[in-house]
């Protein structure tokens, strides 16, 4: 019980011109085997064209408690909108 | 359901003036249908009954391979062989996404492994009966299958992320099952009188423990409340089984079958089937331990998992070796 195989995330490309999107994670021994359950665990329904693992303790994600500082900043710059700026239809498609 | 007997808290649920601060901002969140994440913070008894659920859920599809890969040598032709083996790997693969699921709650998958070795952990009821003919891989596929989509799909909007996704997966797949399961049935229907008394002997013996598989009766689910209020249960036990009863005996009807119940009986002003009780002691015995196949159940994943020791441990000692070496030759 005490030799328990280490975590991975898995990310599938779902078609070509797609980025690699998070699906979820397994168990396996090393990187190999790890590509080899995610294609069983992940892509029994030709659900990908392209699998990354990554070991979930080499993941290192934004606290909880930082939303606030980290993305509140994006809140009040409402320029960075194409539809902040009013363009007269006369210009035609811009 | 697959997690027929989810413990909470057992406490009362609060009121918003009741709860401090956090708890306050953490159950508007949850009324406002945003969904909770791993790292977020949550009551203790969220993640307790979580964990609970989760594992449970998990740990039943994973023994309900076992009723199933019974009569994987068994089956009657080539692609009957190939479809019920997609089918059973399928709910491998639910249980690992439900393990991993329940993992990002911080427990391990080696001590939820342990706990349903051990007994502690509980799984679905339903497993617990064995596959005597062919005719039960269908019944399983169309009722047991069935009556698992009407509790996930309610699921899917549960208020815990992981869980959430997980059966949006798992959702996705299912119809499957309960569709190849139809069309056993179906067959065996069309078939010989001697294969159409298999399928109604079949329906006969998983009626009832189809039944039971939503739970025991609202009146004597202590902990559905709570897990409603976090969002973690969406319909009571007696709401689902009411409509898995609607779905499924038209369904019956057109495979000129009968469910055992002479109570069953259409209620025109409830708009709803009229059934008998279930046999609630029968209920209570096999999730104990005392169905006709628990002991035969837990032996089997203990003996999978003592077999597959050296083989889990070779390929990690095999991993460690590599990793070494790569160092030493950096
Ligand atoms: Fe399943
Ligand atoms: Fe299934």
């Amino acid at each position: 019980m005490s030799n328990e195989w280490p975590l991975w995330e898995v990310f599938i490309r779902g078609q070509h011109g797609l980025s690699h999107r998070h699906v979820g994670s397994l168990h396996a021994p090393d990187a190999e085997m790890a590509v080899n359950n995610a294609r069983d665990v992940y892509t029994r329904r030709n659900e990908g064209v392209s699998i990354w693992v990554a070991r979930a303790v080499d993941i290192t994600a934004s606290a909880p408690g930082d939303k606030g500082p980290l993305f509140e900043p994006a809140n009040s710059k409402i320029y960075r909108h194409p539809t902040f700026f009013d363009i007269p239809d006369e210009v035609g498609k811009m | 359901m697959y997690a027929q007997q989810v413990k909470s808290t057992g406490a009362r649920v609060k009121s918003l003036e009741e709860m401090d601060a956090q708890e306050r901002a953490f159950q508007e969140r949850i009324d406002a249908g945003i969904k909770i994440e791993p790292k977020d913070w949550m009551p203790e008894g969220y993640r307790k009954t979580l964990i609970r659920q989760i594992s449970q859920h998990a740990h039943s599809e994973i023994v309900g391979q076992l009723p199933e890969g019974n009569w994987i040598t068994s089956a009657p032709t080539l692609d009957r062989k190939a479809i019920l083996i997609a089918k059973v790997q399928d709910e491998a693969g639910h249980g690992l996404y439900l393990y991993c699921a329940a993992e990002t709650l911080g427990v391990s998958r080696d001590q939820m492994t342990k706990d349903l070795l051990s007994g502690k952990a509980k799984y679905s009821s339903i497993f617990n009966y064995p596959t005597l003919t062919w005719a039960d891989i269908g019944a399983i596929g169309w009722l047991v299958d069935g009556a698992a989509i009407m509790n996930q799909v309610p699921l899917q909007r549960c208020s815990f992320g992981p869980y959430s996704r997980a059966m949006i997966r798992v959702c996705k797949e299912e119809s499957f099952h309960q569709r190849q399961g139809y069309d056993i049935m179906m067959k065996l229907c069309d078939g010989t009188v001697e294969q159409k008394e298999m399928a109604q002997d079949a329906l006969n013996r998983w009626w009832w423990p189809s039944l039971m598989m939503f739970g025991p009766s609202d009146n004597d689910s202590v902990h559905s409340a709570q897990s409603m209020a976090w969002k973690i249960k969406q319909d009571s036990n007696d709401e689902l089984r009411q409509k898995f009863v609607d779905q499924t005996v038209p369904q019956a009807d057109y495979l000129g079958l009968k469910p055992p119940d002479p109570d069953i009986k259409w209620n025109e002003a409830r708009g709803a089937y009229d059934f008998g009780e279930v046999d609630w002691e029968e209920f209570f015995r096999v999730v104990k331990g005392g169905g006709p196949c628990n002991k035969e159940r837990l032996a089997a994943r203990n003996k999978a998992w003592d077999d597959g020791a050296w083989f889990r441990d070779g390929l990690m000692a095999y991993a460690a070796t590599r990793d070494a070496r790569k160092v030493a030759a950096e």
